[in-house]
């Protein structure tokens, strides 16, 4: 199950976040800073993995956007990966063309099209088609 | 009139969203404010009664909420308002920010129930529905969810997908808050799992996959239905999620196993996704290791993602390969050369996991190198790879008391060497390692000591207050095993060194204790030896005047322990004298001692060294470097100190007096002073075990004491008066101490304090004369700069050359796999009284027993109505299953009547049952499915007399379980599988 979902920027600024378990304001803005830390900071040649406290971020970067995703240690890395790269092509398909600015300006689009996407923490679309 | 113009330039110049996000960015410093005159307009404009501009509004919170942290619980009844905005566009806004910013606790959700039961229904406008489901599967509470249930179970039968969809997937959150839903819409959720549309099937198994992760028990009986997507669905999504459910299915039952493991392995086989191929890969190794033909082909799998390139699949692969590990360490040692590889990755991850599997690879042939060329390597690397280095090389090898280790003599240098590790943060667990080794393995003490010994005397250690814990321990080891040190003078010169002023108090006071103990045993050595060789003693006169030469830096450092005798002589000195020999003393405190004094430098036998000179100048040693600390404020060094300086004041004077004198007094002078040594001594080599956690249950209690009598009382009588602080603790030395000194007469009082007054004025005094030789506490920085660190870090140039030296030394190790036996045998290692003996870890309870339990009452029910409902010829399994329904529904329906009955009857009965079914599993999967059939249906009759005897031979298996009743249980084991 996706516990969150983080779009930020190299600088660390959050440009959607997405909780599917409840939290208090500061802990969002803990975890948005945590994982900012965890994430930066890595080699594009490293996995695309992170423990991140009891769960794992699964993360990818898109020029200087991140989109992250915490799910449970046990669910499928590949499978998640793959999930961030349809989000973005899908993204990518409804802006032609995305870049960060259409993420900004476009604040609740990205949100309905995420709430298309992943419900309740499970993913509704599994491919394009 | 002036409300209504307001409110239209209101709308009129309100700013909207996009306006907030350019200001936003323009202001480069100064955004807070900008944010707080944002909130200022927002707060004025929510409270319009244009819908427009409320919305708007509302819109610009939510944006600044959810990006900027800010809250926005007060606007909760705003929010509620837009929801129930007619308009679509407004509706939307509303029930974002209610999704955004509402939680259980807020006031407001009793409002919106109608609301949501109107937009859930409405059967115009399904993004209606799908706005308000959306909204429900982040903020449903429980009686959200209790009041909505019905128009839930409506939706999941809905004709359009888009919808449908959406509320299977609420379903989860639904039953997790309002678990009675379950036996509204469990069978219509379990119906959506024959749907032909490829986003229901998604949907559902996504919710049956989070349900059997949290209790996999429950969701047996629906075995044939996930058996069935999994070998006819072509969506990779699905199929994970349906080896994800399967991988908890078969470790509850071993004969779906068995049916399962073929269509696994076609997965694996066939997919190009290696999304699905690991995730085939996965359930191999965690829940089918016991086909060797799957966990072979797994391997080979594995071995694929390990030569991939991509940092990702490498990881996975390492992954895969640890979950393998203890069943089938050949898989492991296969790609052995790979997996030290990646050790010298440059991804943490990477590197983490193949150190997993490096130490998985141990064994006691092997453990010596391995731990060699690990302790090498972690020099080289980051501090934070190193210590985990550590941390595996110490866990491994303590593992079950130390199973793997045989030569502790190797082991317990291994720890010394890893304490002086820069980077070495494992303090805690060392000195735990090195205590515990020591109570357990009498072999080793020698060691120990010795080891104890290069960690004690290493000034530059005590900078390091990683160490400090290492340190203590080895101070203890070396005071309780003194006997085994080649030189004791030594150990008391390394636990007073000047440095250890850098320790905290706890661990001053351990030195303080070791460095008594030592003293006592040299002075007991001492007295031993002399008995038998006094005739050889050296002049004796000539030693006297360096006797009280050497009383006087203790004469000036503090009068409070002097001997009347001896200050009488000591006034008359020359304060010169007196200078020199401390400056020797001080010379021979620092760093040089070694020189100083001869017998130090040289490994002499114990028997020589304890020569009278070296007994009066550690005397004075101890004196010296202690004088100072009697003032300290922790009570621990406070009362250890006193305890040291008071028994040197107790038997200096007649040490010293006696040697002075001529032989033939010799034996009645110092019959007090060796018999407190030997008394001492006594105490201190006595052992003391470790005691048994239980060793006070043992104790019987007496009778007529009361233990159990309320003191509350007590507390109201004497309220007022304070009660002394119970903290202080003596050991069994202090009580020795205290007993004799007070049987002797000739020393009374002499430990009574001085006025505080004087003794600072003294102390002063004395610290403004040799200031030069006293390493001010200010300074301490400064001052464990002076030392060279203990360990350079070496270049990392060479860790290519340390790799391949990995792999050389792992391909010899492991080729040669049968060595020569050790030529030392395993020491003994005492298994202490309180030792847990490793239980197989028992289930914990399930978290949610209502959920789980009204799932089983409803697939009790729902198995056989859906099954029979069910029409279509051609679905093999329904047919099967058909078949056995009526095999099962007799007794079923006999045991119907009375269900109640049966429930209480064979409450534990299931997971004995299953049990057994594992504990046989091997066997049974040999049987002939027809014989399993037939057993099961004695089962159903012979059921009740059997579960009491079941109960009784699984007893200790205890698991909570559910209650179950036969029925349940009974068509739990889907017929088609076998």
């Amino acid at each position: 199950m996706i516990r969150f979902i983080l779009l930020q920027n190299r600088q660390g600024k959050t440009r959607l976040a997405k909780y599917y378990v409840p939290l208090e304001d500061s802990e969002k803005h803990k975890v948005e800073y945590e994982v900012h830390r965890l994430v930066v900071n890595r080699d594009p040649k490293f996995t695309n993995f992170v423990e991140f406290r009891t769960h794992k971020v699964i993360y990818r970067r898109y020029a200087g956007l991140f989109f992250s995703l915490c799910v449970d240690i046990t669910d499928n890395e590949l499978a998640y990966l793959e999930c961030i790269h349809l989000f973005v092509e899908i993204l990518d398909h409804f802006f032609s063309n995305v870049c960060e600015l259409d993420l900004v300006f476009n604040f609740h689009k990205v949100y309905l099209i995420l709430d298309e996407f992943i419900l309740a923490g499970e993913l509704q679309e599994t491919s394009k088609k | 009139m002036a409300s209504t113009t307001s409110s239209i330039m209101d709308t009129l110049f309100q700013r909207t969203l996009e306006d907030l996000i350019k200001g936003l960015r323009l202001q480069l410093i100064g955004e807070s404010a900008f944010i707080s005159k944002a909130l200022d307009e927002i707060r004025r404009e929510i409270k319009s009664t244009d819908p427009h501009t409320k919305s708007n509004a509302l819109q610009k919170l939510s944006y600044l909420s959810s990006l900027h942290h800010l809250d926005m619980s007060w606007a909760a009844f705003h929010v509620v308002e837009v929801m129930s905005s007619s308009r679509f566009s407004h509706k939307k806004i509303g029930y974002h920010a209610a999704s955004l910013s509402f939680s259980d606790s807020t006031p407001v959700l009793l409002l919106i129930t109608n609301q949501l039961r109107k937009d859930l229904t409405n059967p115009n406008n399904e993004f209606e529905v799908s706005l308000a489901l959306e909204c429900l599967s982040r903020i449903a509470t429980t009686d959200l969810c209790r009041d909505l249930t019905p128009e839930i179970f409506t939706l999941l039968s809905s004709t359009k997908i888009f919808v449908r969809k959406k509320a299977i997937a609420l379903v989860l959150r639904v039953f997790e808050k309002y678990p009675d839903a379950v036996k509204v819409c469990f069978k219509r959720l379990v119906e959506n799992l024959d749907s032909t549309d490829p986003h229901i099937v998604s949907a559902v198994v996504g919710v049956f996959c989070e349900l059997t992760s949290n209790d996999p028990k429950s969701y047996l009986p629906l075995a044939p239905e996930f058996y069935r997507i999994l070998v006819d669905s072509k969506n990779n999504w699905v199929l994970i999620k349906m080896l994800k459910i399967f991988a908890k299915l078969v470790l509850l039952e071993p004969r779906l196993a068995k049916r399962v493991v073929e269509p696994v392995c076609d997965h694996m086989r066939r997919t190009g996704a290696k999304s699905l191929m690991f995730e085939c890969v996965r359930t191999v190794v965690s829940s089918l290791s016991d086909y060797e033909e799957a966990v072979k082909l797994a391997v080979v799998k594995i071995r694929e993602l390990l030569l991939d390139d991509d940092p990702n699949l490498k990881y996975l692969g390492l992954n895969a390969l640890s979950i393998v590990a203890p069943k089938h360490l050949w898989a492991v040692l296969e790609n052995k050369e790979v997996v030290i590889k990646w050790l010298s990755d440059e991804d943490p991850n990477i590197k983490r996991e193949s150190l997993r599997l490096v130490m998985a690879m141990v064994s006691e042939n092997n453990v010596v190198e391995i731990c060699r060329v690990l302790v090498n390597y972690a020099l080289k690397s980051d501090p934070e790879f190193c210590n985990e280095i550590l941390g595996s090389i110490l866990s491994t090898c303590s593992r079950n008391l130390y199973e793997i280790v045989n030569d502790f003599d190797w082991y317990v240098s291994l720890l010394g060497e890893m304490s002086r590790i820069l980077h070495c943060q494992q303090g805690d667990e060392i000195e735990n390692q090195l205590i515990d080794i020591c109570m357990r393995v009498r072999d080793v003490r020698p060691e120990l000591v010795r080891v104890g010994r290069d960690l004690l005397i290493d000034p530059a250690l005590l900078s390091n207050h990683f160490l400090y814990r290492i340190l203590s321990a080895a101070a203890w080891v070396s005071g309780e095993y003194v006997e085994f040190s080649r030189n004791p003078f030594e150990l008391i010169e390394a636990l007073l060194q000047p440095r250890t002023n850098l320790l905290p108090p706890s661990i001053r006071a351990i030195y303080i204790q070791s460095a008594f103990k030592v003293l006592i045993f040299c002075l007991h050595s001492y007295l031993l030896q002399r008995e038998s060789t006094t005739s050889s003693y050296p002049d004796t006169s000539a030693l006297s005047e360096l006797a009280s030469k050497r009383e006087m830096p203790e004469g000036s450092d503090s009068a409070t322990f002097k001997a009347p005798s001896h200050s009488e002589q000591d006034e008359v000195f020359n304060p010169r004298v007196s200078n020199q020999s401390f400056e020797e003393l001080s010379v021979g405190n620092g760093g040089d001692r070694t020189i100083s004094h001869g017998q130090t430098s040289t490994p002499v036998t114990s028997e020589n060294s304890f020569t009278y000179e070296a007994v009066v100048n550690h005397l004075n040693l101890i004196e010296l470097a202690l004088g100072p600390l009697t003032g300290s404020h922790d009570v621990e060094i406070l009362e250890r100190v006193r305890n040291l300086l008071c028994f040197i004041e107790l038997i200096k004077g007649e040490v010293l007096e006696c040697l002075v004198q001529k032989e033939e007094n010799l034996n009645s002078a110092e019959m007090k002073s060796s018999k407190i040594i030997k008394l001492m001594s006594d105490a201190f080599s006595e052992e003391l075990g470790p005691v048994s956690v239980s060793a006070q249950e043992r104790v019987p209690i007496p009778e007529g004491l009361v233990l159990k009598e309320n003191l509350n009382d007590l507390e109201m009588i004497c309220g007022d008066i304070q009660l002394p602080s119970s903290i202080s603790f003596s050991l069994v030395s202090n009580h020795y101490e205290e007993g004799v000194g007070a049987s002797l007469p000739d020393l009374q009082s002499k430990e009574e304090l001085e006025p505080p007054s004087e003794a600072t004025s003294l102390l002063a005094e004395h610290r403004k004369r040799h200031g030069l030789y006293y390493l001010s506490s200010e300074k301490n920085d400064i001052v464990a700069n002076d030392y060279p660190p203990a360990n350079d870090p070496k270049l990392q140039d060479n860790q290519n050359n340390d790799t391949e030296d990995l792999v050389k030394l792992t391909e010899q190790l492991l080729v040669s796999k049968k060595r020569p036996n050790q030529a030392k045998p395993r020491p003994v290692v005492v298994k202490l009284d309180g030792d847990v003996v490793p239980v197989s870890a028992n289930r914990p309870g399930p978290k949610d027993d209502l959920l789980s339990g009204a799932v089983q009452e409803v697939l009790l029910g729902s198995d056989t109505r859906t099954s029979t409902s069910r029409s279509n010829p051609s679905d093999k399994s329904s047919s099967k299953r058909k078949g056995k329904e009526k095999l099962i529904t007799d007794p079923s329906s006999e045991l119907n009547e009375n269900l109640g009955d049966a429930e209480k009857l064979d409450h534990e009965n299931p997971s004995s049952r299953r049990s057994k079914h594992r504990t046989h599993g091997k066997e049974r999967r040999h049987k002939s499915p027809g014989k399993i059939r037939e057993e099961r249906e004695e089962n159903g009759q012979k059921e009740k007399k059997k579960s009491s005897h079941r109960h009784a031979r699984h007893k200790t298996r205890q698991r909570a379980d559910v209650p179950l009743n036969v029925v349940s249980e009974t068509p739990v084991i889907p017929d088609f599988l076998l």
